[in-house]
């Protein structure tokens, strides 16, 4: 939550009208919430089975920031998620099958169970797999716009995503100067989820906004309501859009709150009753769902069938991934490096 | 005529790769029109427009924009102004270029130039060699040139190669060095060279230490004896093959480090040496490092607290009486 309002920082994003928002969007970011949020349950009960190892760190509540931005990107842009964005991976592309691969190590996943959980993406694709150091996205995030500037390429837009606890690092702050001084087409986006683990905003920052940051690193700085889809995907749609116009960089912030602890082990019982039961505590679920229901956009017969559908293809999908390989020692690879260590026949053959 | 610095030699080198390979460039803290604090990028930003950018100071982000241009398929040289900062960017260093290609299979293609080791007056901060810090992460390259030639071949080398490379430098050797022309050919980056053929001991070294031994080296042969001087080149990875095949001719093991001795360079030779070739040695093998502070500002302490030609011709005497 704020700390106060703070007059000098003038919010860019534009009062919300629900037209402005198509049903197609509003429909596909509510899919990729809802996939998002049943994968994520059955990830927690494999994780309580002892199927998942190491830990399980879930976005719940947090499904409709995440989506807003991932739904924007384009094939082609640079998307570097972090802990809480399943809905917005699988807004960008990422899928169940892969999710359920890193978290379970599966062999024939992306990570090839070398890392794991949220830890996967495939840079090359422009989908970064983020490192757990937090704010080192931003600064990687500007060096792939960069390359793209130096390529020509015009109407890229990049996009990583932070916690409020994030932005105390002395990385996050670089990443952001970095970002202004090139006025690279990067949208940065603060989930404001009022604790970093356990600790409560009046222990992390002492300014009254997270916002008014954006002063300071001389971009744009926007406001969203964090458990609004519609309100996300509107903020979120203009930052994206002013970023690809060439605008620069964008700061996104919004309040909302974890409806789960930092991780799967975490009952999160440092969270007030109060601030549970406040509307930063409503479920972006519900109100998404309530909202598209009120314009018509969906039927509750439609919404079961989604349901349905969605545990159907996660269940068959951790079925599946259940019975693949896991990585053996034996074959495995033991080199970190690209060409160090191996000759040139071997690198034909790779 | 010897007309080329180490320092001028690392410039050259950067000037062809900006001519050869459009996805270079150079990104540190005043190395643009200003040319850089040692001024190894003397004019590159005029020669070559929007390719020798100003950085802030911002060590973690001029390592992490690195990375993300290098998983773009470009080829970012990195320039700190000192060795010592790059402790500052030291996470993006070693937990995301170092871990990228194997946890996703992506090559992270960088070059990190570190101004490294000691000069008179350089004091805690601008003096530390950095090798050993680095090496010890796997998917780093390390390399740490000693002469003119290899400054030149090895920074092209590390630029071609598709694995972050860590390029230290040596600031003492920046003047002091020069050679009449830049090679056309030179040993591949991951072989050690006989910098001095010899018979009764081995003296393993890299960076501006190589110039001690080989001192010290022709110092003792005014005694009769026949020191051979083995140049590292790189230290990751470590070629114990030419160690090895020199320990075996010589017997006798020296190692000569700038850096600290805790768990260095100067250890992991003679950690191999002694697991793989204990049999070939007839005298336990020595180190010879800095003393185990702060790198000291005055000339005086700091040059006894550095290996010197003559603490290495001293450790060299009481190697050969053992």
């Amino acid at each position: 939550m704020s700390k106060g309002s703070v007059s000098e920082v003038k919010s860019m994003s534009t009062p919300v009208l629900a037209a402005e928002i198509s049903r197609e969007l509003a429909r596909k970011s509510f899919r990729a919430m809802l996939t998002a949020r049943l994968l994520e349950e059955k990830l927690a009960a494999l994780y309580r089975s002892g199927k998942i190892v190491g830990g399980v760190f879930l976005g719940r509540g947090q499904e409709a920031l995440s989506v807003s931005l991932g739904v924007h990107l384009r094939r082609g842009d640079i998307y570097a998620p972090l802990i809480r964005d399943q809905a917005g991976r699988l807004a960008f592309g990422d899928t169940i099958l892969d999710t359920l691969r890193t978290y379970l190590g599966s062999s024939l996943g992306s990570m090839k169970g070398r890392d794991g959980n949220i830890h996967r993406g495939r840079p090359r694709e422009g989908y970064h797999a983020m490192i757990s150091h937090l704010g080192a996205m931003v600064s990687t995030v500007c060096g792939g716009l960069l390359a793209r500037r130096f390529r020509g390429e015009k109407g890229v837009v990049g996009g990583t995503s932070i916690g409020e606890g994030g932005t105390s690092t002395g990385s996050f702050h670089e990443g952001m100067n970095l970002a202004g001084i090139e006025k690279l087409p990067i949208v940065v986006v603060v989930a404001n989820n009022q604790y970093a683990y356990s600790t409560p905003n009046t222990r992390q920052f002492a300014c009254d906004d997270l916002m008014s940051r954006a002063v300071g690193y001389g971009v744009t700085g926007r406001r969203a309501v964090g458990n609004d889809l519609f309100d996300c995907l509107t903020v979120m749609g203009e930052a994206v859009a002013a970023a690809r116009g060439g605008e620069g960089p964008q700061l996104v912030v919004a309040d909302l709150l974890r409806l789960v602890g930092h991780g799967e082990h975490d009952d999160a019982s440092y969270i007030p009753k109060e601030l549970k039961q406040s509307p930063l505590g409503r479920d972006c679920m519900e109100i998404a769902k309530e909202a598209l229901m009120k314009r018509g956009w969906i039927t509750t017969q439609e919404l079961s069938e989604w349901y349905a559908e969605v545990e159907r293809d996660v269940e068959e999908t951790a079925s599946k991934v259940l019975r693949e390989p896991a990585p053996d020692p034996a074959e495995e690879d033991w080199n970190a490096f690209a060409t160090v260590g191996r000759s040139s026949i071997a690198e034909e053959l790779l | 005529m010897s007309s080329i610095t180490y320092l001028e030699a690392i410039r050259l080198a950067q000037r062809r790769a900006l001519a050869e390979d459009l996805r270079v460039f150079i990104y540190g803290q005043d190395i643009g029109s200003f040319g850089g604090a040692f001024k190894a990028t003397k004019n590159l930003a005029l020669e070559f427009p929007g390719r020798v950018i100003d950085a802030p100071i911002s060590e973690d982000a001029m390592v992490g924009l690195a990375i993300g241009a290098a998983v773009e398929g470009m080829r970012p040289i990195v320039e700190m102004q000192f060795a010592d900062f790059s402790t500052c960017g030291f996470n993006q260093i070693v937990n995301h270029a170092a871990t990228l290609h194997y946890r996703t299979g992506t090559a992270c293609p960088l070059v990190v130039r570190l101004p490294s080791g000691g000069t008179s007056g350089g004091g805690p901060f601008h003096s530390q060699s950095m090798e050993a810090i680095y090496a010890h992460y796997p998917g780093l390259v390390v390399m740490t040139p000693a002469t003119v030639e290899d400054a030149y071949t090895m920074l092209l080398e590390a630029i071609s190669l598709d694995d972050p490379v860590i390029f230290c430098e040596h600031k003492f050797l920046y003047y002091h060095l020069k050679a009449d022309k830049l090679p056309e050919e030179a040993l591949p980056f991951d072989k050690a060279r006989i910098a001095r053929p010899g018979r009764d001991a081995t003296v393993v070294a890299y960076s501006a230490m190589v110039h001690e031994a080989l001192a010290a080296a022709e110092e003792l042969s005014r005694d009769g004896y026949d020191i051979e001087v083995v140049d590292l080149r790189t230290v990751r990875p470590l070629d114990t093959d030419t160690i090895l095949a020199s320990v075996a001719r010589t017997g006798r093991l020296l190692v000569v480090g700038e850096a600290w001795p805790w768990g260095g360079v100067a250890a992991e030779v003679i950690t191999r040496v002694a697991a793989e070739g204990f049999g070939l040695l007839d005298a336990p093998p020595q180190r010879l490092n800095a003393k185990e502070t702060p790198v000291p500002y005055h000339p005086s302490l700091w040059g006894t607290h550095r290996p010197t030609a003559s603490s290495v011709v001293n450790s060299l005497r009481s190697l050969l009486a053992l």
